[in-house]
């Protein structure tokens, strides 16, 4: 079976400025091999044409897509854009740095045709900034926002990382309102997370602190969902709100629906009808093998039935739309007792046939898919 | 003939007699030195962590005395834990003599005395070894006067040893050459041998350890099982000499394996005579007394469609453990799996362990019971080993459970704990020895029910180890009885469900709710656990429930490692029993069992 939904092209910029010491997304800081980078990447979208018709979306992460000169920039689209005639709607969008943008480099981004910009702010505040090893600061990202929202795209993604230690209600507070004032359409509020071979991981191991209690996390999360739902975003995954339901990101959105999607460069993955694929995460390794062979696919899984449906709960519970009952083995006492123990317990509502999360549902969310399976 | 000694180790449980097994061992050479190890003959790995033999092993050694002669010894290490004394009286049937070990620090104990009636039974000659000599708190005099007044045995006949240390182990060869009479039959009478063991092989089938009485057996020969009269041919024959060593044949008097091809484990009986299918003998050996089981608790598979996998299991398991009984059971709740009959906690326990770790059974137990009589009032009346089928208690006219003879060897000074402890357990009729000075005998009757459960582990504690436990059953006696039943969020637990005293009924349900507490991790939602009895709740305890377990991000790259993460967790649900919607780990189901510690 060959899916027909229009697929999301994912692009990994692997470079950044400097390792942020919370983060374990692949990036290297030497920006030596970006056009060799870009070719290879070229070359890789070009074995997929087979695979993919067509994308509908377009989103360059990474590492710092901001951090690629504009002419880089320029060609690598002009290559993706050979590749597959995207959408007339397309969703295409970009992440940036705050203190890479200038009012140039956004008009650049817009002739390219980017339509969404995903900003990583992650604090207003400088200590904040500091702590969490950010190279820009809030006059900094005060003045990038100002310029995005003069000269970009009129649909602004923010990011935001809350629950460190020692961080509060208060703190936080002041942090959601000051970037609300900027009208952005999207928010992602992800809580810091510890990866193990971090420097946070590694302080963490060894006692120095670095995350709030989960209980002031989960204080934290139930708030900022009460705050942006007051103020009326719409909580649709559990990291992520949209000013209303055409702005949740249709990129982001194909990830939890298990819709196609092609990622390219290092570390990307792809899937496309119940199989995923995998880069590896180095450069060097990416280039090379795309030199020669045309393709980096490091690791491949066919996803069984019963893998499939344990993806589908899993990432199901993470948005708001949650899992359609049909999926949950409806006829299986276990999942009676189940539903029976959610609604009691506030976690998840049953309507128009399908079993939602509540706020404090995504609290809980990890795990909810193993209620479901035997 | 004449050079074969066939003798067992006995003792009361950690005397030494798998340590002295180990100098035995060594000084005849059987085990070179890199590949040895203390207690080489627990070899199971359960044995080892638990520091204790549960099977019983026999080791056949060449030794060569001092004046030149060679002589094959049959020595089969036993274990001391009460729970296991079957394992004891069938090795006896294949010996001639025993070495009564016991602890000079220790001296005579429960078990000591059980044992040793048991040797009597069989006719066997009694060397008595006092060993731990090395210890400081060694009392030679002391152990020698129990062994003048509480055995009745000679204390001038019996040998100074430490097995630890490697002391006086010449003396005890001597003894066995001198004291234990070589095995009587004859070689030219038709074969009889004594199914005393077996163990499934993989590879190789059935494994059978037999005492060969008369005749002799060799590769090739036709058996004859005289219990069923089914015929095999043999393989092979050989000696245990740590690892299976192939012979010839098996002379008359000896202890050996026999491996013929016994696929089907169903035609291996422990107990069976095996002799020649052509020239058969006229009567097989006595055979083995029934294992009467005390405890009772049914075995499931956690998941339901594993049943003939864990029926399977089980008829191998058992070759190597005649003493478990089991039979088909069912629950509504659990589905379908068997009940079984076992001979105390610790055994039940070993069994679980032993289908988990060598068969691979994921099994969930339900609380022990012993056997209730019940009188109905429509003038019938049942007997109940399962709380599943209690009657209602508007039938009932009157109950009766199990009675045993209590008894309880401890330094006097021990008294007064000892005896509140088995008032506790609803002990009357107290009695007192003075066996030896110093010592006591405590003798009480008391229900079964109450010390299944962790009577011997408190009764250790209170003693600092030196109280010992022995018992027998006398009679049913009228009893107060109630049924108790666990829900957890709503629903029964099948497996908790319990007949208990209606005294007992409130604490038992306290503990079994603060266990469940301890063991369900904390869910999604709120979990509520209640010890219900005739209607009512007795006690309860609530899990809170976790508020928080998710992850910030999950986008394309995440999705692999999640899924695997889940799929990880849901192989380790299948260690659980789903109540409603909760995960019950399996050990809870043991845990509950078990009081807490005292801090
Ligand atoms: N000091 C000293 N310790 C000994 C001696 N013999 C055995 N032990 C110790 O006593 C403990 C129990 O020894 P085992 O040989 O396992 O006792 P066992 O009688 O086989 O025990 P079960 O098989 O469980 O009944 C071990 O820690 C031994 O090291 C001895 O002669 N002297
Ligand atoms: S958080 Fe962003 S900028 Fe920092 S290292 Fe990671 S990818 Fe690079
Ligand atoms: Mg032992």
């Amino acid at each position: 079976m060959k899916s027909d939904s229009a697929a999301g092209l994912y692009v990994h910029v692997p470079f950044c400025k400097g390792k942020c010491p919370y983060c374990d997304f692949y990036s290297i800081t030497d920006p030596g091999a970006e056009r060799r980078w870009a070719r290879a990447l070229i070359r890789e979208g070009q074995g997929y044409r087979a695979d993919f018709s067509a994308f509908d979306s377009l989103y360059l992460g990474g590492g710092t897509p901001s951090v690629l000169p504009d002419d880089l920039l320029a060609e690598l689209l002009a290559g993706l854009d050979a590749l597959r005639p995207f959408a007339s709607e397309s969703e295409r969008t970009i992440e940036c740095n705050p203190n890479d943008l200038s009012p140039e480099r956004i008009e650049c981004y817009r002739s390219l045709g980017f339509n969404r910009i995903s900003l990583g702010i992650q604090s207003l505040d400088d200590t904040e900034l500091a702590f969490l090893g950010r190279r820009h600061r809030r006059s900094d990202t005060l003045r990038a926002l100002d310029w995005v929202r003069e000269r970009g795209p009129n649909n602004l993604g923010i990011d935001l990382i809350y629950g460190f230690a020692g961080h509060s209600i208060a703190r936080w507070r002041s942090t959601l309102e000051a970037v609300l004032r900027y009208q952005p359409q999207h928010l992602s509020c992800y809580q810091l997370t510890l990866a193990d071979r971090t420097p946070f991981g590694r302080a963490a191991a060894t006692g120095q602190p670095r995350l709030a209690t989960p209980e002031e996390q989960a204080d934290l999360f139930l708030f900022t969902a009460e705050f942006l739902g007051e103020r009326g975003f719409l909580h649709y995954e559990v990291s992520n709100f949209a000013r209303d339901s055409t702005y949740r990101c249709r990129h982001n959105l194909k990830y939890w629906s298990r819709a196609p999607y092609l990622g390219l460069g290092p570390a990307a993955h792809s899937h496309r009808d119940g199989v995923r694929w995998w880069n590896p995460a180095s450069v060097e390794a990416y280039c090379r093998a795309v030199e020669v062979t045309g393709s980096a696919a490091a690791g491949r899984e066919q996803l069984s039935s019963e893998q499939i449906r344990l993806e589908d709960l899993a990432l199901g519970f993470r948005t708001r739309e949650g899992v359609a009952l049909e999926q949950l083995d409806p006829g299986a006492p276990r999942t009676q007792a189940a539903i029976a123990e959610l609604l009691e317990a506030g976690l998840a509502t049953l309507a128009a046939g399908r079993l939602r999360p509540t706020t404090r549902g995504f609290l809980v969310a990890d795990g909810l898919s193993l209620l479901f399976v035997a | 003939m004449s050079n074969i000694r066939n003798f067992s180790i006995i003792a009361h449980i950690d005397h030494g007699k798998s340590t002295l097994a180990d100098r035995l061992i060594q000084h005849t050479g059987l085990v070179d030195a890199r590949q040895f190890r203390d207690q080489i003959l627990d070899s199971m790995d359960l044995e080892r962590e638990r520091g204790i033999t549960i099977k019983s092993q026999t080791v056949t050694l060449p030794y060569i005395a001092a004046d030149g002669t060679h002589y094959e010894l049959n020595l089969i290490d036993t274990p001391g834990h009460v729970d296991f004394s079957y394992e004891v009286s069938r090795a006896l049937a294949s010996c001639e003599g025993v070495l009564l070990l016991i602890d000079a620090s220790q001296g005579v104990e429960a078990q000591t005395l059980a044992n040793m009636y048991l040797a009597m039974e069989h006719d066997l000659a009694i060397i008595p070894v006092i060993n731990k000599i090395d210890l400081p708190s060694a009392d030679i005099d002391r152990t020698r006067e129990q062994i003048d007044r509480e055995l009745g045995l000679d204390p001038d006949e019996a040998l100074l040893c430490s097995a630890k240390e490697g002391i006086g182990i010449d003396a005890v060869f001597d003894a066995v050459i001198a004291r234990i009479p070589p095995p009587r039959g004859s070689c030219t009478e038709p074969l009889s041998a004594l199914l005393f063991d077996a163990r499934y092989d993989p590879f190789r089938g059935a494994i059978i350890s037999c005492r060969v009485f008369d005749g002799t057996v060799k590769p090739g020969d036709i058996l004859r099982f005289m219990s069923n009269g089914h015929t095999h041919k043999v393989e092979e024959v050989g000696l245990f000499q740590i690892v299976r060593e192939p012979r010839k044949e098996l002379g008359t008097g000896s202890v050996g394996y026999i491996i013929c091809g016994l696929k089907t484990v169903a035609d291996t009986r422990v107990g069976d005579t095996i002799t020649h299918d052509q020239r058969p003998a006229a009567k097989p050996q006595p055979g083995f007394r029934d294992v009467k089981p005390v405890v009772f608790s049914s075995i499931y598979p956690i998941s339901s469609d594993e049943y003939s996998a864990l029926l399977d299991a089980l008829e191998k398991y058992k070759l190597n453990d005649a003493a478990l009984i089991y039979q088909k059971d069912s629950s509504a709740a659990l589905g379908q799996g068997f009940r079984c009959g076992f001979l105390g906690l610790l055994h039940l326990e070993i069994v679980q362990q032993r289908l988990e770790r060598e068969y691979q059974q994921a099994i969930i137990m339900t609380v022990p019971s012993v056997q209730y009589h019940f009188k109905l009032k429509d003038g019938t009346s049942v007997i109940v080993e399962n709380p599943l089928y209690a009657p209602d208690p508007t039938e009932i006219e009157s109950a009766e459970e199990p009675y045993i003879r209590a008894g309880i060897l401890i330094p006097e000074r021990y008294m007064g704990v000892v005896m509140n402890l088995c008032l506790e357990r609803r002990g009357t009729n107290p009695r007192t020895h003075y066996p030896t000075p110093g010592r006591i005998e405590l003798v009480f009757d008391m229900p079964l029910a109450e010390v299944i459960f962790d009577f011997y582990d408190r009764l250790k504690t209170i003693t600092q180890g030196y109280g010992s436990f022995d018992y027998e059953m006398i009679d049913y006696r009228q009893s107060e009885l109630v049924k108790l039943d666990i829900l957890v969020n709503g629903e029964r637990v099948d497996a908790l469900s319990l007949i208990v005293h209606r005294d007992r009924a409130r604490q038992w349900a306290v503990q079994v709710c603060d266990r469940l507490k301890e063991e369900i991790p904390r869910h999604q939602f709120k979990i509520a656990i209640q010890g219900a009895s005739g209607g009512k709740i007795i006690a309860r305890s609530t899990i809170s429930a976790f508020r928080k377990d998710v992850t910030a991000k999950c986008y394309g790259g995440d999705i692999t490692r999640k899924r695997k993460l889940l799929e990880k967790q849901k192989e380790g649900k299948k260690r659980m029993k789903m109540v409603g919607a909760v995960m019950i780990p399996q050990q809870a189901f043991v845990a509950v069992l078990k009081t807490k510690d005292e801090k």
